[in-house]
């Protein structure tokens, strides 16, 4: 594969080198280059189209290209803050004049963005909306779309949930709004919210979209940009818009392919065969010394593997005839690190948007669809690599448990011990397939005898199905009893999500009173049904060892009625009020109101700065809105109902063993949790939006917060209810600036940066006020069952560490069990627990930058977050002599050992939280565009790129960047090497 | 035609905005699910909530083995109600250490708990988890609830009785809360469900509420040995009432001896009887082998009733170092649960050679705890059993068959003997020695064992409960009964944190009301001590 690449870049080059040098010279070509205001603009750089010649203009504009062999050319003329100009001109032997005006470039202020219900120029946005579209995307592969945005934008804090192939991402919007009910954004596919939450089987439902088939993102941000989505835009919306056919295009092929490496980059510190000899030598009792082998095995070496992957993409697009159309499809195979995990997906869509009657109605149809073959790895192998004795052989020369070592005892199968991380890789086949479809029919009709009004209808489903199996062979030692053992399940589950949408929109410009107007309204439904058969679990006789569970369906629907208004003073005042009235059927009341309003104020277009050479744009955005959260991850909280138990929950009585049917606890008076957000914001430019940016200032709080809370005991059918209780907030800065620092013939320097901060804290928990509440006990960790390592209390960060506070000696070596007596009660008890820092970044930011010369460009991105705590649940559970001093066999211990020398684990030791602030260089890119070649038949770029270049943290464990704060089982993120070849016909 | 065709399709999608307005879809009612409007309206369905409510006692939700938890905040095995009794009444004693470190379970041992302990918290949530699905099965099956459900005739009878079971399910955890938490939150069927505080009770005035409950139930019962095996009849009642009454002094600072022999004297001559063998009550197939004997068991089955919680744990926790889990049933060794020589010196021998009910696991293990949490510290137990009578296999190798007696014959002899002995009047010290030595005979295979008038003493019969029902959930209400659990007239190895033992404060006979439960409810006051 590789070599067939080669080969064509040899091709390309010779072919480049015949084309070049071949025209003779003679005439000449000058004049003057003027700004908007027909001022000189000297340092205008002017070139001929494929050809070497140029000039820039001098200080008073004037200009002069010597030396041209007659004949037609392009006159391309740049200049930064203006748009580039390319001017056709004929040249003899003399000289031809041409004077050139330049046009001030808005740079994205034209620029359309597509939200909620409509879309707005970019200049007209009063609310906090993001767009990223393809030229900003990052570089290199992506299998998941939300990968083309991380680090974008300022407020989107996306991060990616670990290593594995196709897995997904968490991407907060400012925070998070809630606490127990869901953070994550409501994401709109070409106008569809789609449905939260993965189906069973799929790691990630965002990934079932091709990114390759992504035109744009919009990120709705504040709440005046989000409130017509009303209850379900708490955590912002990201709006995602598919590339389209154009009108009057010709016939476009384009083919891409990426092909990558990924690597491991590092392996959690553990001890060497030589070292842990060493430790059980000076800890261990001579039986557990007799127990050490003479091999040497690197257990992690043992399960990570470089793995290969490739992603191909195809689409034609164009116009037949009226009809433009855009047709793709993709494959991306993608093995990981991880030995046996894998994806293969296959994704294809199709755009056809015809307008009739003489472009009265417009017609917009999407469809996409996706298969993805997964093979999950056992993140369990992980921590078996930890922990397994390195003196031990992989495999142990005999055939039982699939040849892997295992330890044993009295010839059978130690039950205990750790398990051959190997072997629970490779004997566990854990594969699903998961199908997912989105479409939409959209028409938007102008009509006829009012063309200011439009209607427009939209609709559109999304559905998906997973399937998949786990099994276990009877011989492997993950699920084994003598002769009898292994473990096959099968399980299903299928999403339905239906949309009707329908609104006018009516637009007036009303010059008498220097006024415009921009109105919307319409009404939405949407229905949801979740269905789960249930499996039985055999074993490896095919008897069952789990009875089949109950079959069950859910359905949830939503209507909702919403208007938007915006409205327009003199070009310069903004006013944009939305209201959206959701209905759903969560809830027993039902119904519920989410205002906005917002204004904005062009400041640049005052007459005291209308004449500004620097300042280019000024405007102040002003927004209020509150919106909604009804995304409780359950159908019918509200509701009193009896759940049937299924058969391994049922109970004998007398000889019979019957089903049990539970009264199952519930809240008739939930509601939405209310989010009411502030939102400051100033938008710049300067030197014509050379220099671009935006600053914004937010304050969102949320109240009758979804919580899950202690019930009063006895008066609800459950310990914990789901309710509304209490409240929370995040405040936070927004910044970022965009800036072309260079800007000559050859070299282009873009550079973006971005910064946010963001500080959360729970203001209250409990219906009754009170001193005295712990809060919430969270964030389970490995070692012991049922441990947690985080607390959500009144006053603090949302999953604080809950931790004892450590005592050091005076080399600065932790004291084992000694903790600070916090509340001098002589006795260290689980008062003495503190909260202690938080995973969630006070500040992140991320850097960007692009150099274009001539042909080639270089890109890469630096994202960093600051003052995020994580918990190293790997040195907690594995950083102690207790570890290997189980009764009859070895396990590994992390190096941590070494440092602390603890003899038993200390889980809430707060020595166990490290800061785990860092800087990552997510890729860097290096892309060479070969332009159109072949009669200009042929577009051809070649980029090489690698991903996750480098960490600096001073974090001690494997990698800093975990969502939850607890470094457990992580999945490593692979470095990844790929070249790729994007080809246009 | 153009405009005509741009009219008809707006036309139509007026039309389906028409349809789909009808904003009654969003009163969506259950598709899998029934709900309380429907379910009782079909009698069929009765029976499956009084599983459930029987199912209390032994699962943990209704996916087996986990998955759809009843109760939250805790892992979903450790909130099995058997599982969290046991480490309630055991753990704290002479008869168990444990050797994990999960969460607050090592200050069981210590005798350290406090208000946050995770483990209390679970077992005041999973009892009144339990209290609350009693009270919303009898509200649901009043007289008037059946007739407007359309219950009558012979269905209606039979929903009275599985009513009067449910008021004895409700009893028995109440007497749970009243003899572990003392005073606690106060409801019946008489609240609905809503969201409102509930008053504290006293331990006292809950004493009389639970005496007035079982005797009310006396008559509503059926009869001994009269209903189905796992469910309650009237020597249930009387058993409990027995042990509620020999409590009397610890519960309320007056005794009733007198009553509890009463009514373990009616226990006694119920119809039931012994079982032949000690160990098989302990084993997969006691359903079958000591039905005679168990006046009421928590069920358990391999296949059919699984949970991480119960005997599973009780099987798999005690297996630990060289012991092999095939040589109990199972696939897996937890290695938590030991006990201490305190334990294993009430027998006259460790190896059960004299009295059967010796069960430890010796080989590699160490009579004396120098570390808490090394399993080969202190003997392994082996009193719990997946293998059965036969010593064939239980039904699956991950879940255990066995059931966890509630209630079983001999506390009615030792209860007898231990009230005569304190001075109750109704019975006689010739009755009590009997009753004693019929429990000595079947651990000795033989009369070998039996004892004297003179060798009957209080202390005796305190070791004999301990002998007899070591690691059944006893053994903290005795000790409190005998003055022995706090202070420092008796102290065994690791009470309150030391090696030797040492005294621990009085305050410890009642466990602290949760510190969740004193912020949910400002109508609760927390225990004195803590």
């Amino acid at each position: 594969m590789k070599r067939t690449h080669f080969t064509r870049l040899a091709l390309l080059l010779c072919f480049i080198l015949l084309t070049a040098g071949v025209y003779a010279q003679s005439g000449s070509i000058s004049g003057t280059v003027t700004d908007d205001v027909n001022s000189p603009a000297p340092g205008t750089i002017l070139f001929l189209k494929g050809s070497s010649k140029n000039a820039v203009a001098d200080s008073v504009g004037h200009y002069i290209i010597h030396g041209i062999s007659a004949g037609s050319y392009v006159l391309v003329v740049r200049m930064a803050g203006f748009e580039a100009q390319e001017k056709a001109i004929t040249v003899g032997s003399e000289n031809v004049v041409l004077n050139i005006q330049l046009k001030t470039d808005t740079k994205g202020l034209s620029e359309v963005v597509v939200i909620g219900y409509g879309t707005q120029k970019k200049s007209d946005l009063t609310g906090s909306v993001a767009l990223v579209s393809t030229k900003d995307f990052n570089k290199g592969p992506a299998s998941s779309p939300e990968q083309l945005i991380t680090g974008k934008v300022p407020g989107v804090l996306i991060t990616s949930n670990g290593g594995a192939p196709g897995s997904g991402s968490t991407i907060r919007v400012r925070g998070g709004a809630s606490l127990n009910a869901t953070n994550d954004p409501l994401v709109v596919i070409d106008g569809v919210p789609v449905e939260n939450g993965n189906v069973s089987g799929s790691s990630n439902a965002l990934a079932m979209v091709n990114p390759n088939d992504i035109e744009s993102f919009s990120v709705l941000k504040d709440a005046s940009a989000t409130a017509i989505y009303g209850s379900r835009a708490s955590n912002g919306v990201l709006i995602i818009t598919t590339k389209k056919g154009r009108a009057g295009d010709k016939l476009k092929l384009a083919f891409s392919t990426n092909n990558a490496v990924s690597k491991v980059t590092s392996f959690s510190p553990v001890l060497s065969a030589a070292e842990f000899t060493d430790v059980v030598k000076a800890h261990g009792t001579d039986a557990q010394i007799a127990m050490l082998g003479t091999d040497n095995t690197d257990w992690q070496k043992q399960i990570y593997q470089s793995a290969l992957s490739t992603d191909n993409n195809l689409s034609i697009s164009g116009s037949w005839k009226k009809l433009p159309y855009r047709v793709s499809i993709g494959n991306l195979y993608q093995d990981g690190i991880l030995k046996t995990s894998n994806l293969k997906r296959t994704s294809g869509a199709v755009n056809l948007s015809p307008s009739l009657f003489d472009d009265h109605l417009k017609i917009n149809l999407n469809l996409k669809g996706a298969v993805a073959d997964n093979r999950f790895a056992d993140p369990g192998a992980i921590n078996a690599a930890v922990a397994f004795d390195p003196t031990k052989p992989v495999y142990s020369g005999n055939d039982n448990f699939g040849g892997y070592y295992e330890w044993m005892q009295n010839d059978a199968l130690f039950a205990l011990a750790t398990r051959n991380p190997l072997g629970m890789l490779k004997l566990k086949n854990d594969a699903s397939t998961v199908k997912r479809s989105i479409g939409n029919l959209q028409f938007d009709y102008k009509f006829h005898f009012l063309p200011d009004l439009h209607a427009n209808m939209n609709l559109g489903y999304d559905y998906s199905k997973g399937t998949g199996n786990t099994n276990i062979p009877a011989y492997a030692a993950l699920s084994y009893y003598n002769g009898k053992g292994g473990s096959y399940h099968h399980y299903e589950q299928e999403k339905q999500d239906k949309l009707f949408d329908f609104y006018l929109n009516y637009t007036k410009s009303l010059k008498a009173i220097k006024s415009s107007i921009n109105a919307t309204a319409g009404y939405s439904y949407q229905d949801f049904i979740t269905t789960t058969p249930a499996f039985a679990t055999l074993d490896g006789a095919g008897d069952t060892t789990t009875a089949a569970g109950n079959y069950s369906k859910s359905q949830h629907t939503l209507v909702s009625f919403f208007g938007r208004l915006n409205y327009t003073f003199n070009e310069k005042y903004m006013l944009t009020a939305t209201l959206r009235r959701d209905g759903t059927s969560r809830f027993a009341k039902h119904w519920g109101n989410f205002p906005s309003v917002a204004l904005a104020w062009r400041i640049k277009d005052e007459n005291f700065l209308k004449n500004s050479k620097v300042l280019s744009d000024l405007k102040l955005r002003l927004g209020y809105g509150v919106t909604g959260q009804e995304d409780i991850g359950q159908d019918y909280a509200a509701v009193s109902r009896y759940t049937y138990g299924d058969a391994a929950s049922s109970y004998e009585l007398g000889d019979t063993y019957y089903k049990t049917l539970r009264a199952a606890g519930y809240d008739q008076n939930i509601k939405w949790e209310q989010t009411a957000t502030y939102n400051i914001a100033m938008d710049y430019g300067f030197l014509n939006n050379r220099i671009n940016g935006s600053v914004d200032f937010y304050y969102k709080k949320t109240s009758d917060l979804l919580a899950t809370v202690t019930a009063p005991a006895g008066t609800n059918l459950t310990n914990t209810l789901f309710t509304n209780v209490g409240s929370l907030e995040n405040r936070g800065v927004e910044f970022i600036v965009n800036a072309t620092p260079i800007m000559t013939k050859d070299f282009t320097w873009n550079a973006g940066f971005n910064i946010t901060y963001n500080h959360n804290k729970i203001l209250s928990l409990s219906k009754v006020k009170s001193d005295t509440a712990v809060g919430f006990a969270t964030g389970g960790i490995s070692g012991g069952t049922g441990n947690t390592i985080q607390i959500n209390s009144t006053g603090y960060a949302i999953n604080s560490f809950y931790v004892y506070k450590q005592i050091y000696d005076k080399n600065g070596k932790p004291i084992e069990g000694l903790y600070e007596d916090r509340n001098g009660d002589g006795a260290i008890t689980a008062a003495d627990k503190y909260r202690y820092k938080s995973p969630n970044p006070t500040l992140y930011l991320s850097f960007n930058s692009n150099f274009n010369y001539k042909q080639w460009t270089l890109g890469f991105s630096l994202r960093s977050n600051i003052g995020n705590y994580i918990y190293n649940n790997q040195a907690s559970n594995f950083g102690n002599y207790k570890s290997f001093q189980n009764a009859a066999f070895l396990a590994n211990m992390s190096s941590s050992v070494l440092k602390t020398n603890f003899a038993n684990p200390q889980y809430w030791s707060d020595y166990y939280v490290e800061n785990g602030s860092f800087v990552r260089m997510d890729y860097l890119n290096l892309a060479y565009d070969f332009g159109r070649i072949w009669h200009q038949k042929l577009g051809v770029r070649v980029n090489a790129n690698v991903q996750n270049v480098f960490v600096i943290t001073k974090y001690s464990g494997q990698d800093p960047e975990v969502f939850s704060g607890i470094d457990d089982k992580f999945y490593p993120r692979p470095r990844v090497y790929s070249l790729g070849v994007n080809l246009d016909f | 035609m153009s405009r005509k065709f741009i009219y008809n399709t707006i036309l139509a999608g007026v039309m389906i905005w028409g349809l789909a307005a009808c904003t009654k879809d969003l009163d969506r009612t259950p598709i899998t699910e029934a709900t309380t409007a429907s379910v009782y309206t079909n009698f069929s369905n009765y029976k499956s909530i009084l599983a459930k409510l029987y199912a209390g006692l032994a699962t943990t939700g209704q996916t087996g083995p986990t998955g759809t938890p009843d109760i939250s905040g805790i892992d979903e095995g450790t909130s099995n109600y058997i599982r969290a009794y046991f480490q309630m009444q055991e753990l704290p004693t002479d008869e168990v250490v444990m050797g994990w470190n999960d969460g607050t379970i090592q200050n069981f041992h210590r005798m350290n708990w406090t208000a946050d302990d995770n483990f209390i918290t679970a077992m005041f949530a999973r009892l009144f988890y339990q209290i609350s699905q009693c009270n919303e099965f009898i509200r649901q099956t009043s007289d008037a609830k059946l007739s407007s459900n359309g219950i009558s005739g012979n269905d209606a009878e039979t929903a009275r009785t599985f009513r009067a079971e449910a008021r004895f399910l409700r009893a028995l955890s109440y007497y749970h809360a009243m003899d572990m938490f003392g005073n606690v939150p106060f409801s019946t069927d008489t609240n609905e469900v809503s969201y409102y505080y509930p008053n504290q009770i006293t331990r006292a005035q809950l004493f009389t509420y639970i005496e007035s409950e079982l005797k009310a139930l006396e008559s509503l019962l059926p009869d001994a040995g009269a209903n189905e095996y796992g469910r309650a009849d009237k020597a249930c009642v009387w058993l409990l009432l027995s042990r509620l009454y020999l409590n009397a002094q610890v519960y309320t600072g007056t005794d009733r001896y007198t009553d509890a022999i009463t009514y373990s004297t009616k226990v006694i001559n119920s119809g039931y009887a012994l079982a032949s063998s000690y160990a098989n009550m302990f084993k997969a197939d006691n359903n079958v082998t000591s039905k005679s004997e168990f006046l009421l068991a928590s069920n358990f089955d391999g296949t059919r009733t699984q949970t991480y919680g119960g005997t599973t744990y009780l099987v798999c926790a005690s297996i630990g170092g060289t012991m092999k889990p095939a040589d109990h049933g199972v696939s897996s060794a937890w290695a938590g649960l030991r006990t201490t020589s305190a334990l294993v010196k009430l027998f006259p021998d460790e190896t059960g050679g004299k009295d059967n009910r010796a069960m430890f696991y010796t080989s590699g293990q160490n009579l004396e705890i120098n570390d808490l949490t090394v399993f080969t510290d202190g003997y392994a137990v082996t009193k719990w059993s997946n293998k059965t009578s036969a010593d064939g296999a239980g039904s699956s190798t991950t879940f255990v068959d066995t059931d966890f007696p509630l209630l079983r014959l001999p506390e009615a002899y030792l209860n007898y003997a231990e009230a005569v002995l304190r001075g109750g009047t109704g019975g006689n010290a010739g009755d009590a020695l009997t009753f004693v030595n019929k429990v000595r005979e079947r651990a000795y295979g033989n009369t070998s064992g039996n004892i004297t008038s003179g060798q009957l003493t209080l202390q005796f019969i305190l070791d004999e409960r301990g002998r007899e029902f070591y690691w059944e959930g006893y053994r903290r209400t005795d000790l409190i009964r005998y003055g022995y659990f706090t202070g420092s007239s008796y102290v065994w190895p690791w009470k309150g944190g030391v090696a030797a033992g040492v005294a621990v404060g009085d305050y410890r006979t009642l466990y602290p009301i949760p510190a969740t439960e004193l912020v949910a409810n400002p109508n609760l006051k927390q225990n004195t001590g803590y």
